[in-house]
């Protein structure tokens, strides 16, 4: 019932949103909408809308923020993940949630990213990965892979891709996912586990950017862009399935790290503790 | 708790200062000569129930800072030179949002690496114009640590009341400074609390003001408001704008409520100039040399006084132009090439002669100095 959605969780005063059509961010937002659903109206976990707090960065992925109705706060470019680390080590009851992209968080942001990670503080990172730098009209990210075109690539992208989900995963992420503007089911409950999981949580979730990206790479419009993800892009139950061969060219969508691991601001209440009791001494 | 006297650096004073006036939250990154203040606030915040984090950069400090703000927690860092320099974004961002939060720039000399853990004043002019844009700036620069302790209180008390990022601009000379302390008792200690009850009822926009205000009142997150912060000129409801007419009044306002408060924000020390006919003007660190060379000065029969700014920005104009008239000459002493200078020069140099005694190559300035171009001064 996607009105129903928009009436209970967007700000409608502030709809339609600036996203170019065939844009697969709004398709990941609305993923995020849901799985924060789930949870509310879960009675085992009843999570109070009124402690969810969404943190973005710049970019069009950042744009999400002001759209969701909880508190949100739209930050300076790269910076979401430090902003949000502020405020859950302030108030660790808080759910923040961070709306970010392949640029913001990976390459302006990079830094925060893996610090984030090797804390594992529990935030949820949700990446509406593009591959290029939308809001500025078509420049190589770091997700761009190489030999693609791009306004800053014009004889073509010499750079590698990173992959944000491993990125993450191998600064000590304990969970981390892969999603996709086409897989919605199993991408909001990717992103549902990963607001539940206690930890540092990322899932990366593919978007297509038929405006920038795909004209430029001849990849078709959003339909096509949207096609190639469902024939390339396999959920964890038929991925798994898959002969070694099968797989070549195949990417999982499903879960690549889950792990227990103390959580930081858990932590810290313990430190806390300490040094109170040392303290008192 | 009554007073006690200790012993104290002027980096510890700022931490047990920022304590005492309710900081719980402190974000930093390891820099020269502010860092003392980190390894303090890693020791006491937990023994307060709050929250130190060292950071990976400087840019996240302040970014964290920010959002640990705005849960409604008192917030510092801390930081010298280059890191101030990569602070400014985040600062700007500060302002235009309104989140309260103090910024200690420990100075020290540079561009650059520079001299990391000598003295200076360099980054004058950048506490006013460090990050883009027109913004509103409050900064304070103690010159000794008891004032360190004390001046640190009223930084955060003007970030909460004026909802904007107050720069305490202290330098490695009053940083590193070594002295006993009188620490007052709570019961004589003035405490702001940030105001948020504007938009209790039905008007929830968070960035409303009250017609002769300045300043929202918006409450923290968490509290089930569901308000909006950005970065982007925005109207009263915190959402962005394209507006040029609702930005102009947005970024007028937030040049007002610092504009229009000038009395309440601006603090001056004058010493021994009623009857002067000449003024020596300085801030922080500087001051000591300056004093010491006044009394000299004055026991050789000159008549001299000082001006000395303890809120460095906005720059107290009206306070200085009052004294110019019972004055012949002014000689600005400061550990830079010139920076507090250009606005005494701005203010006074129609009027009489302004002169100027600096040092850059980050060692201090000596009273006998000081004393020396006085003499030079009257000729």
């Amino acid at each position: 019932m996607p009105s129903e959605l928009i009436h209970k969780f967007m700000r409608i005063d502030h709809l339609p949103h600036i996203w170019c059509a065939g844009c697969g961010n709004g398709i990941i937002m609305r993923d995020v909408a849901v799985a924060l659903q789930e949870l509310i109206d879960d009675p085992e976990v009843n999570l109070n809308r009124g402690k969810v707090v969404v943190v973005s960065g710049i970019g069009c992925s950042s744009r999400a923020a002001g759209y969701m109705d909880f508190d949100s706060i739209h930050t300076t470019h790269g910076r979401a993940i430090a902003f949000a680390t502020g405020i859950k080590i302030a108030h660790p009851e808080l759910e923040v949630i961070v709306l970010t992209g392949d640029g913001d968080c990976s390459a302006i942001g990079g830094n925060h990213l893996i610090h984030a990670a090797r804390r594992n503080i529990g935030l949820t990172v949700v990446t509406f990965n593009n591959d290029i730098y939308g809001m500025t009209g078509g420049q190589y990210s770091p997700t761009t892979p190489t030999g693609d075109m791009a306004t800053t690539a014009p004889y073509g992208n010499i750079d590698r891709p990173f992959d944000i989900a491993q990125l993450a995963a191998g600064a000590g992420a304990t969970f981390t996912a892969r999603g996709s503007a086409y897989h919605v089911r199993e991408t909001t409950e990717l992103i549902r586990q990963g607001i539940m999981h206690k930890g540092f949580s990322l899932i990366d979730v593919y978007s297509v950017c038929p405006t920038y990206y795909g004209r430029k790479n001849h990849k078709g419009g959003a339909v096509e862009m949207l096609q190639w993800q469902k024939e390339h892009m396999v959920p964890a139950a038929r991925y798994y399935a898959m002969s070694e061969e099968e797989k070549k060219g195949k990417l999982l969508v499903g879960t690549l790290t889950h792990i227990d691991f103390p959580e930081y601001t858990a932590e810290y209440a313990k430190l806390i503790e300490r040094a109170q009791a040392k303290a008192g001494k | 708790m009554s007073k006690k006297a200790v012993l104290m650096q002027g980096n510890e004073a700022c931490v047990e200062g920022a304590i005492a006036a309710g900081m719980r939250f402190y974000a930093g990154y390891p820099i020269t000569p502010s860092t003392e203040i980190a390894e303090q606030c890693a020791v006491r915040l937990p023994q307060v129930g709050g929250k130190f984090v060292q950071m990976e950069d400087e840019l996240a400090s302040m970014a964290a800072v920010l959002g640990a703000s705005v849960t409604g927690v008192k917030a510092m860092t801390a930081t010298s030179g280059p890191g101030f320099s990569l602070k400014q974004e985040n600062l700007g961002y500060g302002c235009l949002a309104e989140i309260p939060c103090v910024v200690v720039d420990v100075q020290r000399s540079g561009p650059s690496t520079g001299l990391p853990t000598s003295p200076a004043q360099g980054d004058y002019m950048q506490a006013r114009w460090g990050t883009h844009g027109d913004h509103p700036v409050i900064a304070l620069s103690p010159a000794s640590v008891q004032e360190t302790y004390r001046l640190i209180i009223r930084a955060f008390n003007l970030s909460e009341k004026y909802r904007t990022p107050v720069i305490f601009l202290m330098d490695e000379i009053v940083g590193h400074m070594r002295e006993g302390v009188v620490l007052p008792g709570a019961d004589e200690l003035i405490i702001n609390k940030r105001h948020i009850s504007y938009h209790d009822g039905a008007n929830k926009q968070c960035y409303y003001v009250p017609e002769g205000q300045y300043v929202p009142a918006m409450k923290p997150f968490g509290q089930g408001e569901r308000y909006n912060i950005t970065g982007l000129a925005h109207d009263v409801s915190g959402f962005p704008t394209g507006s040029n007419a609702v930005a102009g009044a947005l970024y007028t306002r937030l040049m007002e409520k610092i504009d229009h408060n000038l009395d309440d924000i601006i603090r001056v020390e004058e010493y021994m100039l009623d009857d002067a006919d000449t003024a020596v003007v300085c801030f922080g660190g500087t001051t000591r040399a300056v004093m010491s060379a006044i009394q000299e000065a004055r026991a050789a029969g000159m008549k001299v006084g000082m001006f000395r700014p303890v809120t460095v920005w906005p720059f107290p104009e009206a306070r200085l132009r009052a004294r110019i008239h019972g004055l012949k000459r002014i000689l600005v002493v400061e550990h830079n090439y010139g920076q507090m200078l250009l606005e005494v020069q701005r203010v006074a140099a129609e009027r009489l002669p302004v002169e100027f005694l600096g040092r850059f190559d980050g060692t201090v300035i000596p009273p006998a100095d000081i004393l020396q171009k006085l003499r030079e001064m009257e000729g």
